[in-house]
């Protein structure tokens, strides 16, 4: 594969960069979300909920960041994946909205209805938003009609294909068991007992998903195995990748919960390298007109703005990891529900 | 409705929604940075009280800020995608920078304001205060930034041409400082003060006519009164200062704002009036003759651009701006007025004696709030038919892949959607009110179901 290091290729990185943060950090949250629900005893889904009660908001944020990052250094990406994903994005901006304030509303009432339909809510746009996030990702794998004038040409229902949903379902399953791992770290006695019982279930259900939606990348969209096939030292991502999914259930047989968590994050990671590496130097394929797909050239800002962005980004970044260190070491260890939780 | 209006009409129903709450957080946090700072200095356990109490109505517009804001992100390119093709090379950056610099400041460090009582030491509590404060105010500077670049453009120059024309950025901080952001920053943080000064000053009144309270609700009062004296005044300077800006960057705006027809003449100011556009003249008006002149060149017989100079297509409504301008201003000086006589029965000693201006403190609330709004109105009304002032019209800016129905779609769920948060937000924000703040040696909580694990911990 060509590959010159030049700001265009590191706006590229620097984006994936910001997306798999969200994806590993708001991975577990969304995961939580989707599975509190299976918890009936009041206080017990509480500890659930609590467990990423401080840290939900800053974890959403690496998206708007994301999104804000790729308005900059690829406009052309931002305005015709969000007008032409219009419908669809309108849905899950409707599902973070809930999010947010089912949240914040739940522990505001004390009726029990009042709760539990928040929860459901909670619940239900967790859920929506993994699945939705998974098929915008199919969906660039697949390629979408755009014409040479760079818009989308087609409808709400292009979007929607088998492959797509597959993908939509693999991620609600990788964040699933994100989650239930990142919710084993949080808790402790009976319910941990519980939270890791979901745990091999998850992490079956992932399995699952990840060959089914590996096999059909590889027979229908072979488009994206092309670097690996002429870089073959790429396919150590993949390999890694493969480690990282099976040492999940190994740490967590010795009940190394933090390792089984750094390994889950490891995989997201590596999956999302995985995509990356297929899609470069592309970043919304054009299916069926190829040559008109965006790409990391004719999509980009001018490179004055990409070298402003850089510096922004370096001054940023380490201050966002400094924040975002502190927070979590200083809610570190098991979940305690005190008069200031949800 | 053609898709434009359509289009508008939802970006403007969104981000005014979204307005609502950002200004309360803004506002509330530098409040609480006072409140803190003073228990931090006096060990009062009142201000510990004042304190704990505003952090929960603080976490509320919060919650409500961050839910309809995330929806602001993404909507220029759902709606304006043409737009953003245009300046995404130049407005990008400012976007970014607020995520970077800013949402991930507050964000973080809510946590440990929201939910660090028992985890960190006071001194560092109080310094998340401030981050968060800090951070809420270094979001309003990007976004203000992004908008005032459109609204007097710098920085820049126009590469390709036709359809394939976009701005692509010449000089960074000649974009950050173009002619209008400072001015415009100023006003916006200086409204967003007075938006949360109100809040605290309206419930404050409301518990001192209930007789419920009274220590925690005098003391509320006064440090609010301190900002809003301070921001009211503030505000009229800034306000001032961005109007003799636009005299000199958007000159068809300032003459809408004060209906202004007629180049040659020595412009008025009106009080109020009506306008009618066909005949260019202002019905049921009192004006002050020659003060626009005045305010501007500091003469009353200079004359100021007036509408005739623009072709009648580059021109913007009139009477809708002039409105929301006036009642703007007419609200500015009246929480003026609200502001001093309060510190002044304070300095008197009698500032809780007149029941008639406490009931005035508490309608008081909903004047900021209105006036944000229609200044935002005024402004962005004032700028069309340009959407890149001078350089691309609204009308051009357009997402092309978006149909009429999908926008009625999303329109009609905001709508639904936004009615019930509002609803709720209310609901939720009396009974946070009616409840009070927090006894020292009370069981920290108003719900049941807290009392209940408070008791569990008790026995573990
Ligand atoms: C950085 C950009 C930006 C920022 C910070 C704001 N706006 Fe804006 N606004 C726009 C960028 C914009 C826009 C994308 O440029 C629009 C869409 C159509 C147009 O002409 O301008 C617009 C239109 C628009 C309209 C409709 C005007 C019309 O179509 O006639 C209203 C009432 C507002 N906005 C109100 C607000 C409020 C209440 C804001 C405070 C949060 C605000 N705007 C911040
Ligand atoms: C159209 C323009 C705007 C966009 C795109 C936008 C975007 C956003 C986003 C994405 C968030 C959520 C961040 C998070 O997840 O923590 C947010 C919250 C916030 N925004 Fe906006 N915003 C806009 C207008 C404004 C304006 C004009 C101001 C201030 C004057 C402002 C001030 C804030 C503040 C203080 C917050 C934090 C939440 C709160 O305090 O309520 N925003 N905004
Ligand atoms: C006291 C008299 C006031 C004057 C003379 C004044 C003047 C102005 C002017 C000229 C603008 C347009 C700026 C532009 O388009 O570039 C403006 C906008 C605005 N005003 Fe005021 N204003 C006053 C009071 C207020 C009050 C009391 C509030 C709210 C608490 C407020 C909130 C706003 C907002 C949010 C904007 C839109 C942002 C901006 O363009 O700066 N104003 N004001």
């Amino acid at each position: 594969m060509e590959f010159t290091f030049d700001l265009n290729t590191i706006w590229f990185i620097l984006i994936g960069i910001l997306l798999a943060g969200y994806a590993i950090l708001d991975g577990f949250d969304l995961g939580v979300g989707s599975l509190q629900l299976l918890v009936k005893d009041d206080l017990e889904r509480r500890i659930l909920i609590n467990s990423i009660g401080p840290v939900w908001d800053g974890n959403e944020v690496w998206l708007v960041t994301g999104g804000g990052a790729l308005f900059a250094a690829f406009p052309h990406v931002y305005a015709t994946v969000f007008s032409g994903f219009y419908t669809a994005f309108m849905i899950l901006l409707f599902a973070l909205i809930f999010r947010a304030v089912a949240i914040e509303f739940r522990s505001k009432q004390n009726s029990k209805i009042w709760r539990q339909s928040w929860d459901a809510a909670f619940c239900f746009a967790s859920i929506l938003i993994a699945f939705l996030m998974g098929v915008a990702l199919g969906n660039i794998v697949q390629g979408i009609p755009l014409g040479p004038d760079k818009e989308f040409t087609g409808t709400f229902w292009t979007l929607i294909s088998p492959y797509t949903v597959l993908v939509g379902i693999t991620t609600v399953a990788l964040f699933m068991m994100h989650g239930s791992i990142y919710l084993a770290m949080k808790t402790e006695g009976e319910l941990q007992a519980k939270v890791s019982s979901w745990i091999n279930n998850t992490i079956i259900f992932f399995v699952i998903c990840y060959v089914t939606t590996t096999m059909s990348t590889l027979i229908y969209f072979p488009h994206m195995v092309e670097h690996f096939k002429s870089t073959p030292i790429l396919f150590l991502v993949a390999i890694l990748n493969m480690l990282a999914i099976a040492n999940i259930p190994r740490e967590i047989h010795h009940k190394r919960n933090w390792h089984a968590f750094l390994s889950s994050s490891a995989s997201i990671l590596a999956l999302l390298t995985l995509f990356a590496i297929g899609l470069f130097p592309n970043i919304v394929l054009s299916n069926p007109n190829p040559e008109y797909s965006l790409t990391i050239y004719n999509a980009a800002s001018s490179q004055k703005t990409l070298m402003i962005m850089l510096i922004i980004a370096i001054i940023g970044i380490p201050l966002v990891l400094a924040y975002t260190i502190s927070i979590y070491r200083i809610f570190r260890g098991k979940v305690k529900i005190d008069t200031h939780s949800y | 409705m053609t898709t434009e209006i359509l289009a508008r009409i939802q970006f403007a129903f969104t981000v005014g929604f979204h307005y609502i709450y950002p200004p309360l957080s803004i506002g509330l946090g530098v409040i609480l940075v006072m409140m803190e700072g003073m228990y931090l200095k006096t060990k009062n356990p009142l201000y510990e009280k004042m304190t704990k109490f505003w952090v929960k109505i603080f976490a509320l517009t919060f919650a409500l800020g961050v839910a309809t804001g995330i929806v602001m992100e993404f909507e220029f390119g759902t709606n304006w995608a043409t737009y953003s093709r245009y300046v995404g090379d130049v407005f990008g950056s400012a976007l970014a920078a607020e995520g970077i610099f800013a949402f991930f400041l507050e964000s973080g460090f809510l946590a440990i304001l929201v939910f660090g009582w028992n985890k960190v030491s006071p001194r560092t509590h109080f310094i998340s205060t401030i981050m968060v404060s800090l951070g809420s105010m270094l979001s309003a500077v990007w976004i203000v930034v992004a908008n005032s670049w459109q609204q007097t453009p710098a920085g820049f120059h126009i590469v390709g041409q036709g359809l394939e024309a976009r701005a692509e950025i010449t000089d960074f901080w000649a974009m950050v400082f173009n002619p209008s952001s400072v001015d415009r920053l100023l006003h916006v943080l200086s409204g967003s003060w007075l938006a949360g000064s109100f809040l605290v000053i309206s419930v404050s009144a409301y518990y001192i006519i209930r007789k419920r309270h009274l220590d925690f609700a005098e003391y509320s009062l006064k440090i609010a009164l301190l900002l809003a004296g301070f921001a009211s005044l503030f505000q009229l300077f800034t306000g001032h200062q961005s109007a003799v800006g636009i005299s000199k960057t958007q000159p068809a705006k300032l003459a809408a704002f004060e209906a202004h027809f007629d180049s040659l003449a020595p412009a008025p100011i009106y009080l109020f009036g009506w306008v009618n556009e066909e005949q260019q003249q202002v019905k049921f008006g009192v004006a002050i003759p020659g003060m626009l002149s005045y305010l501007i060149y500091g003469n009353t017989q200079k004359p100021v651009t007036g509408l005739n100079a623009f072709s009648p297509e580059t021109r913007p409504p009139v009477n809708i701006v002039f409105q929301t301008y006036h009642f703007m201003v007419a609200i500015g000086v009246l929480l003026i007025i609200i502001s001093w006589l309060g510190i002044f029965l304070w300095w008197r000693g009698k500032l809780f004696r007149h029941k008639w201006l406490l009931y005035v403190f508490i309608f008081s609330v909903l004047g900021p709030q209105i006036a944000n709004q229609l200044g935002w109105m005024s402004a962005e009304i004032g700028r069309q038919p340009w959407i890149v002032y001078g350089l691309l019209k609204t009308s051009e800016a357009l997402s092309k892949a978006v149909t009429t129905g999908q926008i009625w779609f999303s329109l009609i769920l905001f709508t639904i959607i936004y009615i019930l948060l509002f609803v709720l937000f209310i609901y939720l924000l009396n009974e946070k009110i009616q409840h009070g703040p927090e006894e020292a040696d009370e069981i920290q909580s108003e719900y049941e179901h807290q009392k209940l694990v408070l008791e569990k911990n008790k026995t573990f």
